[in-house]
Order: structure tokens, then sequence, then C-alpha cells
């Protein structure tokens, strides 16, 4: 260490994300939403154009969002401004480090630019977060140099049961590489697609070594308390909020039901009066090749 | 043999987990503060980082930013890094509207003073009154605040050394409070959080 300053440093974009944690994250697509999102406690805002409800029900090719747009949000809050790029789409990262927003999120939300490659996220100062169903897909995210990790659910339904299912997923591999003998990790790294280094590092420590949000289909106070039960870090809230009858309110009990998840009195309480929650799409409902969750490799 | 204090860490939002890490390291206990209940049980008193803003709002919506208030009165001692240095300080610039703190030190806070995330940064610093103070510290500072001003009841004990910020204020204490621009509690030298200890032992 000397009394250089060093920016871009995995330290530096890992301990960001640990300074969200407990914290909330809402989709915010204009000024207006995102002084509402600030004034509930949020502690960010994701800047894009479309919420994911909106991208699923207009359809199209869905991309970043226009840097007008990203700047008035950034100069009208204080806390840090996120935005997504597509999958593999370094061109829309490098516009974002350059506005000089505070993360960026590789987003299956946005449809992709590259169906083989992810974005080389080492290249950037800027730090990343990218969704994964499985821990094979969080640790391949990590190797190329995200420094956060939300589970997907499946964006834009206000049905938590896919943020459930890769949760629980991630967390029980997580679990099982930590009860296995040294002599296994390397076919557990074969079996996950990941770097042999990476997997020995989540054994040894039983956890990732980033943190874990949760994200997709989040919609009530409820669905945050248990996503948060489940293991998650902190929460991201994208069509639930806007989409709802009462904005202001919910976002204030979304974030109030974070702090205290594990207190059912105080979820039953911030629960009530909310008004009608986003009408919500069942994602058996689905057809399959319109699914998010299942872009990103 | 010398007394393991009971530290309670804020546990609004933030770097709660690092703090408790932090204080096993530094020979003391450490324990989450989400109610009044456990403020009171506690020796100490830690605020991570995090958001401010969100911390004041959740503070307040929960009933204990006032009792936060009368235990920092009372002489409990407090330690804040980063967000926690806002919730500390007196005064703040460029907070968000209606945005209050805990207060006590009496300084002048600017937040995420260094600019954004691309901004932020790692450097050594000397810090005075820790073990081995010629040996620097692992300064990390995220969206950090500096102190503009501090008062005269306050002691500056850390400023960046060198670089475009040169002389920027980024840690202070008085009797009972201390607080850093940069997280500690992302390294792996418990040396600040030991001073903490020893503010506590000796209050």
């Amino acid at each position: 260490m000397s009394s250089e300053i060093s920016t871009g440093t995995s330290r530096v974009k890992r301990g960001m994300a640990e300074m969200l944690k407990g914290g909330v994250i809402m989709d915010v697509v204009n000024v207006e939403q995102a002084k509402i999102a600030e004034d509930a406690g949020a502690v960010a805002v994701m800047a894009l154009e479309r919420v994911p409800a909106d991208i699923r029900a207009e359809g199209g090719v869905s991309r970043m969002s226009d840097p007008d747009m990203i700047d008035a949000i950034r100069a009208a809050v204080s806390i840090p401004v996120m935005a997504k790029v597509r999958i593999g789409h370094f061109a829309e990262a490098q516009i974002l480090e350059s506005l000089g927003v505070d993360y960026i999120d590789e987003s299956e939300v946005l449809s992709p630019a590259d169906y083989a490659n992810h974005i080389d996220k080492w290249k950037f100062t800027v730090p990343f977060v990218c969704g994964a169903t499985n821990l094979g897909e969080a640790l391949r995210r990590l190797t190329e140099g995200a420094a956060m990790i939300r589970s997907k659910g499946e964006a834009g339904t206000g049905d938590v049961s896919n943020a459930v299912t890769h949760m629980r997923k991630i967390r029980s591999e997580v679990l099982r590489l930590s009860s296995m003998a040294p002599d296994e990790l390397f076919v557990a790294a074969k079996e996950l697609q990941a770097p042999y280094d990476l997997v020995a590092e989540v054994a040894r420590t039983g956890s990732l070594p980033t943190v874990l949000f949760t994200a997709g289909g989040i919609a009530t106070p409820a669905d945050a308390a248990l996503m948060m039960q489940l293991g998650a870090d902190g929460v991201f809230v994208g069509s639930g909020i806007f989409k709802s009858g009462n904005p202001a309110e919910r976002a204030n009990a979304v974030v109030q039901a974070t702090m205290h998840y594990d207190n059912p009195d105080v979820i039953a309480k911030v629960s009530r009066g909310l008004g009608e929650a986003m009408v919500g799409i069942n994602v058996a409902d689905i057809p399959v090749h319109h699914r998010l969750e299942d872009r990103g490799w | 043999m010398q007394s393991v204090p009971t530290i309670g860490v804020l546990a609004i939002q933030g770097g709660v987990r690092e703090h408790l890490h932090a204080l096993e390291l530094s020979g003391a206990r450490g324990t989450l503060v989400k109610t009044r209940m456990q403020l009171d049980e506690v020796a100490a008193l830690i605020i991570p980082g995090g958001e401010s803003s969100t911390m004041d709002k959740l503070a307040r919506t929960f009933g204990l930013m006032e009792p936060l208030r009368e235990a920092r009165a009372g002489g409990l001692p407090m330690f804040g890094s980063c967000a926690g240095m806002i919730m500390l300080a007196d005064r703040i610039s460029g907070a968000i509207a209606d945005q209050e703190s805990i207060g006590g030190l009496d300084i002048t806070v600017e937040r995420n003073a260094f600019g954004g995330q691309t901004h932020s940064f790692e450097t050594g610093i000397v810090i005075k009154g820790i073990r081995d103070p010629e040996q620097e510290f692992e300064g990390v500072f995220i969206r950090a605040p500096w102190v503009i001003t501090a008062g005269e009841s306050t002691d500056v004990i850390a400023e960046i050394s060198s670089g475009p910020h040169e002389g920027r204020i980024v840690g202070v204490r008085s009797d009972t409070l201390m607080a850093t621009s940069f997280h500690p509690e992302l390294t792996a030298d418990p040396r600040v959080h030991e001073l903490f200890v020893e503010m506590v032992r000796n209050s």
C-alpha cells in the first residue's frame, strides 16, 4: 500500500455492493420516480426507459437508456444510480461508464447483444452486477469481473416463484460445495463449468465472494421478507413498485420490510392498505421462449 | 485481563457484517442493534457504511433516532464509517431534503465528496492514535464523504496525503465519538477498531 490513488480495484467495486446490503434498489423511468424512491429510503435506483413489465408487454428490441434520461436522474438524486446494458454490449457499457453511473447491470431484461460472450468487466472502472440462476452461472460472471450477483427471477411478472427457485438453488449449491471433500472439488468445478480456484474459495468460505441480491418478480413487502429470509443480501424491485396502485406507499413498505425481514409484526403493519399490487403474470403462463431468465449463459 | 465490551452495530442497512467481524478481531463482542431495547444493552455503537439517507429515514420511521441522540448525549461511544460519519456529523452538505443526523461531532461533512463510484479509490492513510501509527492504513473510499470543517473540540486524525485531494480531512474524533470517511471494516487491519475499543474501555 502506498499513498498513490487506485481506482476501480476489486475491493472498491465489491465494497460498493457490500454497502448496499439490507437495502432496496428500485427501477425508475423518470426523475419523479427516482425522487419517490430516494424519499422512501431506496439505497440506489436503476435508471431505465421501460420497466420489465412494459418491455414484456410492448416487445421489440430493448436497449440501454438515453443518456439524457440517465443524466437527469443522476442530477435529481444523491443515492447511487445504476443503469442496464444488453448482455455482451460492451460499447453500451463504455457509454454508461463515461456518463459516470455508479453500477452497470449487464441484464437479461434487455435484448442480448451477444449470444456467446458476456462483457469483459475487468476492463472497466465502474463495477458490474449480473444475474444468475445457479452457482455455476454466478461464478462465470465473477470470473468475467462482475462485483455483485443478483439471482434472476422472471422480471416483469410480479410472480416471485422463480426468484425463490434461483435463490434456493444458489444457496443449496454453495452448501453442497462446503460439505465436499477437497478431492471432490475438481469434478465439482467441471460440473459447475466454473474455475477451480473460485469453486475452492466458495467451498472454503461457505459463501459467494460477493454480495448476492435477489431480483425478478418481487411485488410486495412479504415478497421482500421472503427473499431476505432465504438468504438474499438485498432486493431489486423492478415493475413491482411503479406498476402498483400507490407507488410511494409501496416503496416505503418494501424498504421497511427489507430492514425488518425477520419481524412478522413489522411486515404485517407495513402490508396494510397498500392498494393494488401490480397485476402480474404467472410465470407458467409465459411461453418458454419469452422467458427472460434463460438469457445469459 | 482486559474487559471484552459488547459493542452494537446499527443494523438498518449497509456493511454490518464486516464491522461485526472487525470487532471480533479487536477484543470486543459485536451484536446487532435494530431496536431501542437492543441499543440499551450495548456499551458502544458502530454506525456502518451504507446510504445515510436510508439510515436516517428508517431510524426515524422506527423511532430510533431520538434514542440514538439521547444515548450519544449520555456519553455512549460511537464510531461511524462513511455513511456513519455523516450520521454523526452536526452539519451535512449535499443532504437530501429534510435529512437529519444523530449529530455529536462538531463537523460539516460533504456527502459523496470525491464523486461517484468511478472515483472511489484506495490509498495509504496515516492515522493518529492507532497502534504503529507510522505504518500506513489501507484507506478504502467508496462514494465517500469528507470533512469540510471541524470545530475546535474535534481532533483531526487522518488526512489524504497526496493526489488531487491532498489535505482533505477523512478522520476525526472527540472524547467519545470517532468517524472515518473510509472503511476500515473492509480491510484485515484491526487497528482502527482497536482504537475504538480502547475509547470504549476508557469511557
